[in-house]
């Protein structure tokens, strides 16, 4: 490494460590650690929830513990990690003082707002004029929800997941594990019994979201699971852009994040995810990080369409796959993924596509980057079910490794069962390319702003399906991530 | 290890290896142990059934395989007519001939060509022929694997070849598998043992044939060492009888500048699997793997194809090809390893499908799972029918739908099949797919513009 210094660097990103590693001192409302029924009553009643809602959660954590009994914690991923404790996690932590939610933005903690202010979400006047939504997420209660007025107007419900329990109860009854059940898999299950909050939004028929509805989560007590649920429904004809994205404060201790997120398509309508996950990826020598094990999965009814997008920097490990139940016929299903593991971090990511619907079709971009001792998997599913017919699918899935001690892998599921379908799966994997290396050397670039440049260009097929505000922010990740990685 | 559930069919196998174990009291120690081990290993795995989870045998389920009952000990005998009528023959080649899981010398052709030992596998093993203890079970038998480990436990006889140092072999040597025709549902163990030396040159021809018509279980293990500077051509030719269960696994382990390269032919078995390993064991050293598979009726064929990339500077291909009809099911499940310091590597992955049937079901994974960094990798999979544009242009030109359907399955067939290239085995993968066709197409659906 010999030109370092030609790099700017934002001051107190000394070395490229984790930018966003502050703990904020707020006094927690924590239950009991471990799970058991009576932890699962204990949610409900605190978040005052109706008997059907305590029933399905109940439900859920008898078949968690069955699973638990019969050693069913997935174990095809291609991710190392200790076991987990489960019983040895916080499953509700609320910050004291919104038993008696805020009446205004003048009655949240300071604190708390100051935390937001650090992470940059424009949550007072800013928020209105960034066209931004923000429902933000502190630990499991949301604390403030801008803009839910203006929204009100065109018929969109837009809050947390405990307020929709509470105003809409007959939307989240209706929709409420239609695509993520209870049974799913472990983690699913998990989720389903504990869930503490999360995100809710309905776009009414015909209505188009006028703007990308956006949302933050952190973790932030130590050793708390962190188990958000969000539910988007979006009636038919409706569009909605919702953006996702994350940042974790710095800790020692691994933490488990097992969130769901399940997303409705009616018939026309469109719904486009989009996420930036930058949460604490562990020490550069492997120590701690945010175990992200996540269930994201969408229906798309006829003419519908739902697309995934996201830019995968942070996590210890990352076991995710967003997914797409193509059920009605001309639905269209997207994956856009960037993923990056560098120093030790593990990431098992990628996507199913379920095309069950006559003329679907599903693209998939998958980009991998591994660097320093990381693991990069993709993990592919695309299924042609039978009655699929004249289903397309088109998957394109790269792999660039940066240094010789990482590692990058591909494992694509292609299974047809009819025959007038389509597919096509494309992959390659390599280093970045010495001849384009020298080119932009000789042209007077450093070896590392080479580097970023070339895995820039190289995301760019993805990085371009992110709504602006964005996208700018994913290229600069991508750039702090690899710090170090290089020379 | 602790076991949720007792492992699967393992009981009833279990007389049958201590009958089996008191019956070869003879053989050397070191032999008796290798069993011993390998059925210890099979007795805690039991059959691989369990399919959540297992990622190996996600999509094959062996539950009738499981739930069959066979008859243990009991041999019969086949013809040299028979052999002739169902398998490739040329009087030039050398052929060994193994019944039943027994080396039969009677009807074997082997013309005592000089740098070649060919012959029973329990002969080399009680003269102690060349490597034979070093390497029998070393490559399949030390590993967690079901089937290799109740071959091993089994180990008696079958076919033991070997090419000595610097020979290259004019003609190919092909060995036989015969199931003889009995109507007892019987299980056996062919076991092929190859040593080809430093420099030498084989063209190997695996064939395995059925006479019989009632469900037979065969678990046939190929041990394939090549030392340095060898080259191997090697066709593996599949006929079981349609209500057989073929479990076949081949390991290859090669030295440095060696070339290994196969190509599969599968028509025949209820449940088939092709599972093959090549360990790329030293710089230089490549192989190719490629097949063709055809399914029809309740057919199941399963490709489980794998390379590892140990050392610098290897290459490894694999590409198959199937042809899907009725309600079959085929899978293909590849995989390349390429280890941390293997720079310089370069793989390629390919798995092409036909569908012609409503019924049929492909599952292709296409796998890389790469840890070095100076690394070419490229893999790809398709799916679909008959181009319906090319089946328009043949039929505007007077060619019928079947016929034109016909040639269009041939032309994508034929690529496979022109690598066979001896021409009694060509002839042969020629007339079995010329005869396979027609039946494809009988079970076929027509995709009609949507």
């Amino acid at each position: 490494m010999t030109n370092q210094n030609t790099i700017s660097r934002e001051s107190d990103l000394s070395g490229g460590e984790y930018k966003w590693g502050f703990v904020t001192d707020v006094e927690t409302d924590l239950a009991p650690k471990g799970l058991s029924e009576d932890i699962v009553r204990l949610i409900s009643a605190k978040k005052e929830e109706p008997e059907w809602l305590l029933e399905w959660r109940l439900k859920a954590y008898r078949h968690w513990v069955e699973l638990e009994a019969a050693d069913a914690e997935p174990k095809w991923a291609m991710i190392d990690y200790p076991g987990i404790d489960f019983q040895d996690i916080y499953y509700y932590a609320a910050p004291k003082g919104t038993s008696e939610a805020p009446k205004s933005l003048d009655d949240v903690d300071p604190e708390m707002l100051e935390t937001f202010e650090k992470l940059g979400i424009p949550l007072q006047e800013r928020a209105a004029l960034a066209g931004v939504a923000v429902d933000a997420v502190f630990d499991s209660v949301s604390v403030a929800t801008t803009m839910e007025k203006q929204l009100g107007e065109l018929g969109i419900i837009f809050c947390s997941f405990s307020e929709a329990v509470k105003n809409h109860p007959d939307l989240v009854k209706k929709y409420l594990g239609s695509v993520v059940p209870y049974t799913d898999n472990f983690f699913a299950t998990l989720n389903a019994a504990v869930f503490s909050d999360g995100s809710f939004a309905y776009i009414p028929p015909g209505v188009k979201c006028p703007i990308e509805l956006m949302t933050y989560f952190r973790i932030n007590t130590e050793g708390s699971g962190q188990f958000e649920r969000t539910l988007i429904v979006a009636d038919k004809g409706a569009y909605v852009s919702y953006l996702e994205g994350c940042t974790a404060p710095f800790r020692k201790t691994s933490q488990l994040h097992a969130a769901t997120v399940e997303l409705v398509a009616l018939d026309d309508a469109e719904i486009k995810y989009s996420t930036i996950q930058n949460w604490f990826p562990g020490t550069k020598d492997g120590e701690g990080g945010v175990y992200n094990f996540v269930t994201k999965r969408g229906r798309a009814d006829t003419n519908a369409k739902i697309s995934w997008t996201q830019v995968e920097t942070g996590s210890a490990i990352t076991w995710k796959y967003p997914s797409v139940i193509l059920k009605g016929d001309n639905s269209v299903g997207e994956f856009f993924s960037v993923a990056l593991a560098n120093n030790h971090q593990q990431a098992d990511t990628g996507t199913k596509m379920i095309h069950i619907g006559k003329n679907t079709k599903s693209t998939i971009v998958s980009k991998g980057i591994s660097a320093g001792k990381g693991n990069n998997t993709y993990r592919g599913q695309v299924q042609i079910m039978p009655g699929a017919e004249n289903a397309v699918n088109h998957t394109q899935c790269d792999s660039l490794l940066v240094g010789d001690q990482c590692g990058a892998h591909t494992v694509p599921y292609i299974e047809v069962r009819n025959p007038t379908a389509r597919l096509e799966h494309e992959a390659s994997t390599s280093k970045v390319s010495d001849d384009q290396l020298f080119y932009l050397m000789a042209r007077g670039l450093s070896e590392e702003e080479a580097h970023h440049m070339i895995i820039t260009g190289w995301s760019r097929d993805v990085i371009k399906e992110l709504p602006f505000e964005f996208a700018l922010e994913a290229g600069q990740l991508l750039k702090v991530s690899l710090e170090g990685a290089v020379g | 290890m602790t076991l949720a559930s007792t492992p699967a069919a393992v009981e009833k196998f279990a007389a049958a290896y201590e009958s089996h174990a008191s019956d070869s009291a003879s053989s050397p120690e070191w032999l008796k142990s290798l069993r011993q081990q390998a059925w210890s290993t099979f007795s805690e795995l039991g059959l691989p059934t369990k399919r959540r989870g297992n990622e190996l045998w996600k999509y094959t389920n062996l539950q009738p395989l499981a739930a069959a009952d066979f008859e243990f000990g009991i041999t019969g005998t086949a013809s040299l007519d028979q052999i002739k009528a169902t398998a490739p023959w040329d009087d030039a080649w050398n052929t060994v001939v193994v019944v039943d899981g027994n080396f039969h010398a009677e009807l074997s052709n082997l013309h005592g060509t000089a740098g070649l030992t060919a012959g029973s596998l329990v002969e080399a093993i009680a003269n102690g022929t060349g490597n034979v203890e070093q390497q029998l079970g070393s490559l399949a038998g030390q590993e967690d694997y079901a089937f290799t480990a109740l071959s091993t436990a089994f180990i008696d006889d079958g076919a033991y070849v070997a090419i000595a140092d610097g020979t290259e072999l004019e003609h190919p040597v092909q060995v036989v598998f015969v199931t003889s025709e009995n109507n007892a549902s019987r299980a056996s163990y062919p076991r092929l043992l190859v040593d080809a030396g430093a420099n030498s040159s084989v063209v190997l021809i695996e064939t395995h044939v059925n006479l019989a018509e009632s469900a037979q279980f065969s678990a046939p293990v190929v041990e394939i060492f090549a030392d340095d500077g060898a080259s191997i051509r090697h066709y593996r030719v599949q006929m079981e009888n349609e209500s057989s269960f073929h479990l076949g696994t081949t390991r290859i382990a090669q030295q440095g500048d060696t070339d290994f390269t196969s190509t599969s032919f599968a028509v025949g078995a209820s449940i088939a699997r092709n599972d093959i390993h090549t360990l790329l064991d030293a710089p230089g050293a490549s192989c190719t793997l490629h097949g063709l598979y055809m399914t029809h009726g309740a057919q199941q064929q399963d490709q489980e194809i794998s390379t590892t990339h140990a050392k610098p500077g290897c290459s490894s291909d694999q590409f198959y090809k199937g042809i899907l009809s009725g309600k079959s099911h085929a899978v293909f499940s590849g995989k390349v390893i390429v280890k941390r310091d293997a720079q310089k590597s370069e793989a390629g992955q390919k798995d092409l499908n036909l569908l012609l049937s409503r019924g049929a079901e492909i599952d292709a994974k296409p796998s890389l799972e790469i840890y070095a960094d100076d690394v070419v990798a490229a893999h790809g999979a398709t799916a679909g029918h008959v181009d319906r544009d090319t089946l328009f242009y043949l039929q505007s030109r007077g060619v019928d739908e079947e016929a034109a359907k016909a040639i269009l399955i041939r032309g994508f067939a034929e690529e496979m099949l022109n690598e066979f290239e001896p021409e009694a085995l060509n002839e042969f993968v020629e007339k079995v797919t010329d005869e396979r066709i027609p039946v494809l197409l009988a079970e076929s659906d027509t995709i009609g513009t949507a």
